[in-house]
């Protein structure tokens, strides 16, 4: 017995800073929003999927299911802790979907927390290396930054692009999310770098050459929560359903071991087939993305995986203005991981707080005429990756 | 099995897994095979050199490691065909003032003092690249 699925409440704290709140206090903020807007009684939520990646080092958390449950009310349903990297809340959102789809759950809670601004830049660059081969990788010092530096120099050379007008090219992705971001009243840069230049971004501190701070998503605290259920459960709840049409998930160990396929990021594109094909669609169907942009490199090689580009021609696209919010295929108009922020464990389902608000008319601050979008999150080095497709439409 | 491999980079070799059933190298060895998954593998020595696929100079480290800054992280391509990842012994001028994509290299084992959160609690060693032309 297969079931529809559909989102009904969102939810999503302000991103940025919040060293005042616990890991389940910050969640509870989100699950409230996501509940409050979900026409629902508290005894509806069956199970709880927590998205959470290193609650042990930035906060000496651990075994969170059953404190999140508590902190809202829900102490004593079975409540579980998904860790996937940067992608732990979209794992968490994907077997949740399964769940109910598959008729375990018939309304389930979905989410992530993270507190890594508050852990400061030493730690949080250690905790973000975990995602990493601990034996191989980090031995030598490599980091985040360091891995999508690695993946700009192979692009330049894979696609012999001169490497300072690739820089320049990808540039454009940091203009853009910052712009986005700076619209974005959740956001942690909200009123913050929304001129900015091209020649900031090539002009900021130097992080991993050639990649700068600007280059670079931020550390930040913050929490998001989703509430699915059963499309018809949903339908009898609330006006506008947002529904999951597919989802994909892959995986990949050491970025050394997947060679080259790294610069064409080949797990995403496994992971992005399965989600279209379950939906029966192609990327040409797709009218916004929310893409995984840790890095701007990041967000190129993305948008090729996906199909939205030939590869190789990702960085034109940004730069030619085909991404923005005016463009054939909007990408991050909530300002993405660069401009709204990035709390890990909460980044998966906040992309889809964007998302179906941006579905619902109810993104204010950017006009998107969108029917479809689909997100994308990216756990460590491509070990983790996953696609979820949603809809206005059930069918 | 890692400190394995490390030992051996210390005692100046690089070891690798062989696939009997399709020839692959996997380096440093896993378990399987990188190519195929298979268990069948031999340790063998190998010759220590490759080109430099990518690299890129860290200015800002992981906590236990800020102390090493700038320092230039580097992919290799072995001549057996597997990839590695360790440090370029090159300054952090020349690195980000040069193209050195393709150059050729030696690897040697350079040991580092280890980190709480490294799996080897007595050191941390690094494959180090040796430009050689």
């Amino acid at each position: 017995m297969k079931r529809d699925v559909a989102v009904l409440g969102v939810g999503q704290t302000k991103f940025g800073s919040h060293p005042d709140k616990t890991l389940p206090e910050l969640f509870a903020e989100a699950f409230f929003e996501a509940f409050d807007s979900s026409n629902i009684e508290l005894r509806d939520i069956e199970a709880i999927y927590f998205g959470n990646f290193v609650g042990e080092i930035t906060d000496g958390a651990a075994n969170l299911g059953g404190f999140i449950a508590d902190e809202i009310g829900l102490s004593g349903i079975p409540a579980y802790r998904f860790e996937g990297a940067c992608a732990s809340s979209s794992v968490a959102f994907r077997e949740a979907y399964l769940a109910v789809k598959h008729g375990i759950y018939d309304c389930v809670l979905v989410g992530g927390a993270e507190k890594l601004h508050s852990a400061g830049t030493p730690i949080g660059t250690r905790a973000l290396a975990t995602a990493l081969d601990s034996a191989y990788e980090v031995n030598s010092g490599l980091t985040f930054p360091g891995v999508f530096a690695l993946i700009a120099r192979l692009y330049a050379k894979t696609y012999d692009i001169p490497l300072d007008k690739l820089r320049e090219k990808i540039a454009h992705v940091s203009v853009k999310n910052h712009k986005y971001g700076a619209m974005n009243p959740k956001a942690q840069f909200y009123n913050k770098f929304g001129n900015l230049k091209v020649e900031d971004v090539l002009n900021s501190r130097m992080i991993c050459s050639p990649l700068t701070l600007f280059d670079c998503c931020p550390m930040t605290d913050g929490a998001s929560a989703v509430i699915i259920a059963t499309a018809d459960f949903a339908e009898d709840r609330v006006d506008e359903p947002i529904y999951v049409r597919g989802t994909g998930q892959a995986s990949a160990g050491s970025l050394f071991r997947q060679k080259w396929d790294i610069v064409k990021a080949l797990p995403r594109r496994k992971s992005a087939e399965m989600a279209y094909k379950e939906a029966g669609m192609t990327p040409k169907d797709i009218d916004v993305a929310f893409i995984h942009d840790c890095f701007t490199i990041a967000e190129v090689i993305a948008s090729e995986a996906m199909g939205f580009f030939e590869y190789g021609k990702g960085a034109d696209a940004v730069e030619e203005g085909l991404t923005w919010a005016d463009g054939e295929i909007p990408i991050n108009p909530d300002g993405g991981l660069i401009g709204k922020g990035h709390p890990v464990g909460a980044t998966g389902t906040a992309q889809i707080y964007s998302a179906v608000k941006l579905l619902r008319g109810e993104l204010d601050f950017v006009k998107i005429d969108a029917e479809t979008a689909i997100t994308d999150t990216l756990g460590g080095d491509f070990g983790t990756l996953v696609n979820i497709i949603l809809s206005v439409h059930r069918r | 099995m890692f400190k394995d491999f490390f030992s051996a980079l210390m005692e100046g070799k690089l070891i690798g897994a062989k696939c009997r059933e399709c020839e692959e190298i996997t380096c440093p060895p896993k378990s399987t095979c990188n190519r195929c998954g298979s268990r069948n593998l031999e340790i063998v020595e190998l010759s220590g050199k490759g080109k430099i696929v990518s690299y890129t100079v860290t200015y800002v480290a992981p906590l236990g490691y800020d102390r090493e800054v700038p320092y230039v992280v580097a992919i290799v391509e072995l001549d057996e065909g597997a990839w590695i990842i360790g440090r370029l012994d090159v300054d952090a001028e020349k690195a980000d003032n040069e193209d050195l994509i393709g150059k050729r290299v030696e690897v040697y084992g350079k040991e580092f003092p280890t980190e709480q959160f490294y799996p080897d609690k007595q050191r941390r060693v690094v494959p180090m690249f040796r430009v050689v032309e």
